[in-house]
Order: C-alpha cells, then sequence, then structure tokens
C-alpha cells in the first residue's frame, strides 16, 4: 500500500520517547531501558558485507558465500513453502551461502528488539496479528528500497524485468509515498461468484453487459431461486466493493484514485452514482429482504444450498466454503458485469490484490542477499512451488501455469489473465475505517430500499469531508 | 477510641484502597485526561481542549444513541419491574391460603429455577441464542414457524423501527428471572399477620398488590429501578452481538458503549471515545441521583 504519513516525525521513536518521559515520573525507569535500546540500534549499525560481481546469474551483485536469514511468519500458510522451495532455491543459487531459517508467529515480538539493536534479520515475512507497523518501520528507513530487485532480469527470462513478470498493481500495493518497499506475494481476486452445476442445469449463461445480467436475473427469478444476494448484517463491504469495482468500470481507475484520495466530491462523480443507482434495483428487484439480517456465512451456506444464485466476495471464499460445498457444485467467478458501451474499461476488468507481505530490512548485513531471496521467490519454480505447498495463487503471472487450481480459483485466475492490465485496486477502507464503517452501513440503505443513489453518495461524501477536516486522522495518497 | 486505632485501621484499609485507586479511580481520571487529547493509540497524545466534546455535539451517532438511552430508561425499568413483580407476587403470595400462610401459586418452585436460568447465561450466549430466535428466514424459531402457515416473516433486527424494542425485549428477558428472586426475597420478609389481617378485612388479591406488598418493598424497588436503569446505560454486549451490522441498521439500535467501542478500537480514536465515555459517566451518575432523589419516601418499619 502506498501509504505517505503526513507527519513522519511523528513516528520517531525518540520524540515519541521524549514526549512519554515528560508525562509521568512514574514511568521514567522504563523509558530510561527502553531509550539505551533506541540508543545502542542507532550507535551500533551491523557492518553490512561488501557487494560481489554482478553476472547474468547475480544481476543484483550478491556476495556468494554471505550468509541470510529468513523469519517466516508460521501462520496460515505455514513455513513449509519457504524451507522446502524458497530457500533450496537460493541455496541452489548461491550454494557456498548460509541461509538461516526461524518461524514464529508473534514476528514484532521476535524481531522488534533485533530492529532496536541494529542488527535485523535479512527477509521478514511480516504478517499475522502482531505484524511490524509497516509505515512506521518507512518512516524508520527500516525498509530496503526494491527498485533495483524490481528492474533486475528475472530469473526465467534474463530479457524480462521482474516487474513484468508480476500481475499489475503488485508494486504499487507495496509502495509508500510512491517507493516500493513490501512484496505483497498471494493474489486475491474478487468477482461475483455462481455455481456452474446450477447454471449449466437451467441453461443460464454469466453476463457480461448490463441487459444480459438483468436478464439473467429475471430468469433465476423466474425459477424460484434468489437471483442476488450478499449478508448484510456483517458483510456490507463485499457489496459496496462491488458497486466500487463497477463504478471504476464506468469512469475509468480514476475513480477509485479520487476515492482514495479524499478528493473534493470523490463519491458524487458520476460513475459512483451510476453504478450504486443500477445496484439499487438489484436490490430491490432481485435479492432478499432477510439477508440484510445474515451473516456472510448463512448467505454463503444458502448459496451452498442453491437457494441463492450469485454472491459477491473475493476468490477465498471457494476455500472458506470447503466444508460445505457439495460435490460437483463448481465456483466459479463471474467480473461485475459492464453498464453500457460508452464504459471506460472492459467489461474484463475487475479489482485484484495482493497480499501476505514481505520486506528485506535496509540495516542487515546482506540486503542484496534479502533481494536476491525475493527475485527467487518471484521466479516461476519459486511461485510454482508455493502454490503447490499452499493452494493459493501468487503474484507471479506464470506461476500457476498449469497447476491444478480447484475450480473456483481456476477462474478467477482465467478472469484474471483475460482482465490483462484492466486491474485496479482501492485502498481507502483500510486507511480510513470511519469511512469504511460508512460505506458499509449506506451500502445496506441503498440496497435494501431505504435511500436512492443521490442520498447514498451524498451521505458517504460527507463522512469522507469530515475526515479529511479532521487533523487527528493521518492522510495517505496515492 | 483505643490507642493504636488509626495503624489498625489504616492497615487494613491500605490494601483495597490502593486496588481501588489504581484500577478504578486513575483509570477514570485518565480517561478525563485522554478525552481532552486526539490520542490515536500510538505516538504521543497532543493536547485539543474541549475539542472533542465540540465534535460531540453535531455527532449523530453519539445523540441517537444518547436517544436510545432515553428509551431503553423508561422502558426496561418498566417492563422489567412490572412482569417481575408480577411474577414474585404469584410464586409468594398469589396462591391459596393455607393454615392462615398465604402459599405461591402450584408449581411455584419450579418456576422460580426456571426464571432464574436467563441470569446464569452468560450475556454473549443470550444474544447468540436470540439470533436464532430473530433470525429473519425459515430456520429462525419465529420467523420458521410464522412462515410455516404461510406468513410473512417479521425482520426483527432488519426494520429500523423494530430493531430497538426486538434488542429490549432480550434485555428484558434476561433481566426478569433476577428482579423475581430480588422481590421474592423482598416479600418474603413481609410478615404474614399483614396479609392475613388484610384479607380478614376482606381484601382481594389485587389489594393485597397494591395496599401491602408494593408499599412494604418501596425500597427493594427503588433499588431495582436504579439497577436497571444502570443497566440500560450499558446494553452493549447484546448490541453489539445481536444487532444488524454493529447497532445497526443505519444506528437504529446503536448506544453509548457501542459508539465508544467503535471510536476506539475500530477508528483508533481513543480521545475522541474518551470524551463519550465521560458523558455516559456524567449521564449514569446523574441518572442515579435523581432516582433516589425522586424515590425518596419514608420506609415502612415492621
Amino acid at each position: 500500500m502506498s501509504i505517505t504519513p503526513e507527519h513522519p516525525a511523528a513516528l520517531d521513536r525518540r520524540t515519541v520517547l521524549r514526549r512519554a518521559a515528560a508525562v509521568g515520573v512514574l514511568a521514567t525507569p522504563a523509558i530510561g531501558l527502553l531509550g539505551a535500546c533506541a540508543t545502542s540500534g542507532s550507535d551500533g549499525d551491523s557492518e553490512q558485507v561488501a557487494g560481489g560481481t554482478k553476472s547474468e546469474k547475480n544481476p543484483l551483485g550478491v556476495k556468494e558465500d554471505a550468509a541470510i536469514e529468513v523469519v517466516i511468519f508460521n501462520g496460515g500458510y505455514g513455513e513449509k513453502y519457504a524451507t522446502d522451495v524458497h530457500e533450496p532455491l537460493y541455496k541452489a543459487a548461491f550454494p557456498k551461502a548460509e541461509v538461516k531459517h526461524q518461524a514464529t508467529q508473534a514476528v514484532s515480538t521476535v524481531l522488534q528488539p533485533r530492529f532496536a539493536s541494529g542488527n535485523p534479520p535479512e527477509f521478514v515475512n511480516n504478517s499475522g496479528e502482531k505484524l511490524m507497523d509497516f509505515g512506521a518501520l518507512v518512516a524508520d528507513g527500516q525498509l530496503q528500497d526494491l527498485t533495483e530487485l524490481w528492474d533486475a532480469p528475472s530469473v526465467d527470462d534474463p530479457s524480462k524485468k521482474v516487474r513484468d513478470t508480476v500481475v499489475p498493481g503488485t508494486i504499487e500495493a507495496g509502495s509508500f509515498n510512491g517507493k516500493p518497499f513490501v512484496l505483497y506475494y498471494v493474489s486475491t481476486v474478487f468477482g461475483i461468484w455462481y455455481s456452474a452445476k446450477l447454471f449449466k442445469d437451467n441453461g443460464w449463461a454469466p453476463a457480461k453487459n448490463w441487459d444480459e445480467f438483468i436478464a439473467l436475473l429475471t430468469a433465476i427469478k423466474a425459477k424460484g431461486i434468489t437471483p442476488y444476494g450478499y449478508a448484510g448484517a456483517n458483510a456490507a463491504y463485499y457489496q459496496w466493493n462491488v458497486i466500487l469495482t463497477h463504478a471504476a468500470k464506468i469512469g475509468g481507475t480514476d475513480v477509485l484514485k479520487n476515492i482514495d484520495n479524499l478528493e473534493d466530491g470523490a463519491w458524487k462523480q458520476d460513475a459512483v452514482k451510476q453504478a450504486a443507482a443500477a445496484w439499487a434495483e438489484v436490490g430491490a428487484k432481485f435479492s432478499d429482504k432477510s439477508f440484510e439480517g445474515l451473516k456472510h456465512t448463512d448467505v454463503q451456506l444458502r448459496q451452498n444450498q442453491y437457494k441463492v444464485a450469485m454472491y459477491p466476495s473475493g476468490d477465498w471464499l471457494e476455500g472458506e466454503q470447503k466444508k460445505d460445498t457439495p460435490a460437483g457444485f463448481d465456483y466459479q467467478l463471474m467480473p461485475v458485469p459492464s453498464l453500457s458501451a460508452s464504459d471506460k474499461l472492459p467489461a474484463t476488468a475487475l479489482r485484484a490484490t495482493a497480499g501476505e507481505g514481505y520486506f528485506v530490512s535496509a540495516k542487515s548485513k546482506n540486503p542484496k542477499g534479502g533481494l536476491e531471496y525475493m527475485r527467487q521467490m518471484l521466479s516461476k519454480a519459486g511461485a510454482k512451488g508455493f502454490t503447490e505447498v499452499v493452494k493459493a495463487p501468487t503474484v507471479v503471472t506464470a506461476g500457476s501455469e498449469g497447476f491444478a487450481f480447484p475450480p473456483g480459483v481456476a477462474s478467477s485466475q482465467a478472469a484474471l489473465k483475460a482482465a490483462g492490465q484492466d486491474v485496479f485496486n482501492l485502498y481507502f477502507d483500510g486507511w480510513y475505517k470511519e469511512l469504511d464503517t460508512e460505506a458499509r452501513t449506506a451500502t445496506n440503505e441503498l440496497m435494501f430500499g431505504r435511500i436512492n443513489a443521490d442520498a447514498f453518495v451524498e451521505r458517504i461524501q460527507k463522512r469522507a469531508d469530515a475526515i479529511k477536516k479532521d487533523s487527528s486522522v493521518t492522510k495517505f495518497k496515492r | 477510641m483505643r490507642h493504636g486505632k488509626y495503624p489498625f485501621v489504616i492497615g487494613f484499609l491500605f490494601a483495597p484502597v490502593a486496588l481501588y485507586v489504581t484500577f478504578v479511580i486513575w483509570p477514570y481520571a485518565q480517561a478525563f485526561q485522554i478525552s481532552m487529547t486526539n490520542w490515536r493509540g500510538l505516538s504521543a497524545p497532543q493536547w485539543v481542549g474541549f475539542d472533542n466534546y465540540r465534535r460531540l455535539l453535531d455527532d449523530g451517532a453519539f445523540w441517537k444513541a444518547v436517544q436510545h438511552h432515553g428509551v431503553l430508561l423508561l422502558a426496561l425499568p418498566l417492563i422489567t419491574i412490572a412482569i417481575a413483580l408480577f411474577f414474585s407476587f404469584l410464586l409468594n403470595v398469589g396462591g391459596k391460603s393455607s393454615g392462615g400462610q398465604r402459599q405461591g401459586v402450584w408449581g411455584a418452585k419450579f418456576y422460580r429455577v426456571v426464571f432464574f436460568f436467563p441470569q446464569v447465561l452468560a450475556v454473549a450466549i443470550i444474544a447468540v441464542l436470540f439470533q436464532m430466535v430473530y433470525r429473519p428466514n425459515e430456520s429462525g424459531l419465529i420467523n420458521g414457524v410464522l412462515m410455516k402457515f404461510g406468513l410473512e416473516p417479521i425482520l426483527f433486527l432488519v426494520k429500523p423501527n423494530l430493531a430497538l424494542w426486538s434488542i429490549l425485549a432480550v434485555l428484558v428477558w434476561q433481566a426478569v428471572g433476577f428482579y423475581v428472586v430480588l422481590f421474592s426475597a423482598g416479600m418474603a420478609s413481609i410478615p404474614g399477620e399483614i396479609y392475613e389481617a388484610a384479607e380478614m378485612d376482606g381484601a382481594t388479591r389485587v389489594t393485597l398488590f397494591f395496599r401491602v406488598t408494593l408499599p412494604l418493598l418501596w425500597d427493594t424497588l427503588q433499588v431495582a429501578w436504579v439497577y436497571l436503569g444502570i443497566a440500560a446505560f450499558d446494553a452493549f454486549a447484546i448490541v453489539a452481538v445481536l444487532s444488524v451490522d454493529g447497532g445497526g441498521p443505519d444506528g437504529a439500535t446503536t448506544v453509548l458503549a457501542m459508539e465508544i467501542y467503535r471510536n476506539a478500537f475500530v477508528y483508533s480514536k481513543y480521545g475522541y471515545a474518551s470524551a463519550m465515555g465521560v458523558a455516559l459517566f456524567f449521564l449514569t451518575l446523574t441518572f442515579a441521583a435523581l432516582t433516589l432523589r425522586l424515590t425518596k419516601r419514608e420506609s415502612v418499619e415492621y
């Protein structure tokens, strides 16, 4: 995520300590101890190893016998992908180098003291509940600029830069103030999900444009099945995601950029209004009022029971529903249909993003080694190995080729491929939680027929303006 | 007053007072201090004076919450006390009189246990239970039956004008049992002779209730009113777990604790949330003082 703290200085550890020390005498002993730690950090920078000779096999100029230390978050994806795939790849490329491996479930607990003492590991998988604050790390100059990595030739095809081997948007997702610092590795695609079986049995086809979509909804309704629905009780953002995706397709990706940047009148852009009006009609005619009182698991279960035909979500849905999905259900993704022929983006365009963050420590002994480790991760073999171990697609376009994904992820990967460069993302919900809450509430009001599209954009805009004016909220730009 | 009394008293008081100051008084004081800052939980707080309070004045969600507390404050004690009194009267003195002693209705002992059940359950469990009861489709306890008869389901938690009352019903359901027991204890301490005497004078059950039970139970009622009022200022757990979209739809069921929670832990606006907390503190305090003052009456000695 590209995050620009307005006052980076506010994140400065020493300033914080100084102010904190002024607050209470009681806290002084503890502050003294921390202060001692912090000072030792800036004084005792570890000596960095000299670079090796650059070659075709070693474009980053890594010192061949320099050790690297890899810290992996041992969570949902485990650590096996690192020990069995990525680390052996690095060892194969640099047989003389030692690869130290460490796995943890509490990244900050293990690493905070190491950053404070100036001896951070080269490569870190910063994730999980106790991840370290990326923004603070960036502000503190702890993260290695990844530009060199993205511009390096890729492992598999030296004529291609690494940046051209990944899904569009990957680099932006990990950029702060326009500079890439974080590698987000796991690919996530959003869309509308349906059962291939249900559609096939009834002779329905996924819709590409709005007329087809309305016809499809009408046909499904005639069959006595709820055509479309999301869970209002706790998952309204699944639906604002659809509305905003639709808005981006209608008016181009700048629509979302304006919203993220809190531009004046961003929510009142015509594209947002059109999308909201279109979906309000779907909510009024083709959904079920009772869904507002249901949780996402309830609605997802009803889809598995063939009581709901289409449901908006990300591609984690198939894994999440594994237990409840009947045999032959066959999840498929359909991108949000286009509204009219004058849409700025084609029907195949969709929202995709990347998750699971990795970084290289700028102040470690061997940052080049860390970058090289990433380059290996982003190779075809690295990505393929990861996908085979954890069954999730990576941002490496070629990495998922030939892997037998379950049908849902296979379809989302196909859709992503079909989208080509027309892939976009949005960030406001992570930056401004208040705006997310307001969008959720407004979405329920809109979709369950209590307000119209004008009132919908009006009320969210009002909240966006309030946040823009609120000096206590750190602003971000992309 | 004997020599050495003060060291003795102080010795005993020191530990509880220290604990109380550290864990109750100090956090309260801190909340006042934090409410004057724009602290967001990370960097050092900046003093903003009364900004947060000024912002409260035109925060729609805050006023909605206060309004809901007003409704709950009237309805929750009234309904709960009425039902609890009715039940405890039936359980204790509503039945036949045998040997000059008034008895409860048949099976009173059994009912007494049953009424207390909700009190034994954790609030979160009650909320989850009522999710099932209120569920808006055929798998809901109430709507399942309605839909069997071909009726339209009632969208309890979804209809903005029904949602708060649905929440209130759960609060009442949960509270009644405790107050039945409380009032029963109060009634048990009313001497049987008074009932006997009243009965001999030809008092009916209704007269007994209004002329004997109620006046002699006044102190207990007063306590119940304050307790229930304070409960009406809370209601967080039920609203957080049960309501749609956290106090929704569109804030139709939100309460102050919900808004405090959201501002503090979702938006990381600890300063603003503390200001709401301080507002809640004064509201509760005012309510308790008012109730105690207004319901002051000579208590009857017996």
